[in-house]
């Protein structure tokens, strides 16, 4: 029967046939208990994450857990409303405060995800005369964002400069201009050559936003980005993140210091037409965000697990998305989606948890076992982790 | 040689290394289907396009486009 489901056929026949293989479904996982940020019970089987993007731990924090419950109590479990009728209380202009203290800067916007933070920001700033050029490997709530505006868009190949440039300089005399690109691309785990492309943009008359989602907490400093890292955070107009990697919850935000920034607050969709996060929820992200502020011990730790995991696995002769460890995430590239997902169930069957991302959230087609650490990951769990993937991998003739 | 003409002759001219299953150009040659081309191809192409035109082709722009002869006309509106 054709109906509006038919265009479905081809992803549904794709997954009847990784499954018929006798696959455990990659996308089917349930955790049954969580007994810290980088330990759950899957199928009744003690099991390492390594496929989270709880980058700093914070998600059993004490303090933050602590915040979390008063906040429940005191505030009740939801707001019920938008953030500019009834929907906002005193802890959403804290964890905004919390924000703003984070990146000092003048002004933050707290969105319910980091999706709508993308969607809102983009389709709202950038209108139809105006011209968004963007990396072609942009996060899916980028191209979302530019999906619901007006803006022309137009990618340039993957942290390329000089691609960059020229569409630049292609653009109409007059036309307004946004310059979209991430810190840390999560596929693969690079990052983006900030310094020159935020110059470029600059040379060139543009508004620059920059999504920080996989860098917060721990890149930079002080945990501001790649942008602060690379020494070009003063010249980003906006920076786009969320609470639901290093910050343990969920939510969205934006930060900048253009002086007209309020106004967006009465004037973006998916800012106004839903209903803001719950008391709990903004109390806990405050909290961990303030903690953040002081965590350089943590980040250093986080930082010494990723090198380590990156040496190990190269040295067993697996292929990596980089080759020098850029971040907390480690993809590696499996030849195919069959062989990706054997090996994400034999590792499964060893303990560990790693996500299996193919396309089309991956860059050229690949089949990735995207693996995030955590700085909560002890010495002992990434030599437990390695371990794991030398079995598995000669287990499933991935590595000899 | 028209303008249109040496429009379509640079076009073929910029398709060519990426046909690769060499098919038979027309201007009703259609990217997507009878070219195969995947997203990153498209994404070299149409950069190569810019440069030789040294023109902006935006994805809005690109969703009109479906055959040759319809990138051939975009080319020619924008070089007006």
């Amino acid at each position: 029967m054709s109906d509006l489901f038919s265009k479905f056929d081809d992803v549904i026949a794709l997954r009847e046939g990784l499954l018929a293989g006798g696959n455990t479904d990659p996308f089917g996982l349930v955790m049954e208990r969580v007994e810290s940020p980088t330990v759950a019970i899957c199928n009744g089987k003690r099991t390492i994450l390594l496929g989270t993007y709880n980058y700093m731990g914070m998600t059993f924090d004490p303090d933050v857990i602590a915040a979390g419950k008063q906040a429940l109590e005191e505030f009740g479990s939801g707001t019920t409303g938008s953030r500019v009728l009834n929907g906002t209380y005193v802890g959403h202009k804290a964890c905004e405060d919390a924000l703003k203290d984070f990146y000092a800067m003048d002004h933050a916007m707290v969105f319910s995800t980091g999706y709508q933070a993308n969607l809102g920001i983009i389709s709202t700033i950038a209108g139809k005369q105006d011209y968004i050029v963007l990396d072609i490997d942009s996060h899916a709530s980028i191209y979302d964002g530019c999906a619901l505006g007006n803006a022309q868009i137009v990618p340039f190949r993957h942290n390329d400069i000089d691609a960059l440039e020229k569409r630049l300089k292609r653009i109409p005399e007059g036309a307004g201009k946004l310059v979209v690109l991430e810190g840390v691309y999560s596929m693969l785990g690079d990052i983006a050559p900030l310094k020159d492309m935020v110059a470029v943009a600059k040379a060139n008359g543009a508004m620059v936003l920059v999504d920080e989602a996989h860098s917060m907490g721990f890149i930079g400093d002080h945990g501001r980005g790649v942008a602060e890292a690379q020494g070009v955070i003063d010249d980003v107009d906006f920076i786009v993140g969320t609470f639901s990697k290093s910050v343990g919850t969920v939510g969205g935000f934006c930060v900048s210091n253009h002086p007209k920034f309020e106004i967006l607050r009465l004037v973006c969709r998916p800012y106004v037409f839903t209903a803001s996060l719950p008391p709990s929820v903004v109390a806990t992200a405050a909290t961990s965000i303030r903690k953040l502020m002081a965590s350089a011990d943590k980040r250093a730790h986080l930082w010494e697990n990723s090198k380590r995991l990156h040496a190990g696995l190269r040295a067993l002769g697996f292929t990596l998305g980089t080759d020098e460890p850029q971040s907390a995430i480690i993809a590696v590239i499996m030849p195919d989606l069959e062989t990706g997902a054997a090996m994400w169930e034999a590792l499964l069957n060893e303990g560990l948890y790693v996500n299996l991302a193919r396309p089309p959230a991956t860059p050229a087609g690949m089949t990735l076992l995207r693996c995030s650490l955590c700085a909560l990951h002890s010495e002992e769990q990434v030599g437990e982790i390695l371990g794991m993937f030398a079995a598995a991998g000669r287990a499933t003739g991935c590595i000899s | 040689m028209s303008d249109r003409s040496q429009t379509l002759a640079k076009v073929l001219e910029v398709i060519e290394p990426f046909n690769k299953k060499g098919v038979a150009v027309t201007e009703a040659t259609r990217f997507a289907q009878d070219l195969e081309w995947d997203s990153l191809t498209v994404l070299d192409f149409v950069a190569n396009i810019e440069d030789e035109f040294d023109v902006i082709i935006s994805m809005n722009m690109q969703a009109e486009i479906e055959t040759v002869g319809q990138l051939v006309d975009a080319l020619e509106k924008l070089q007006a």
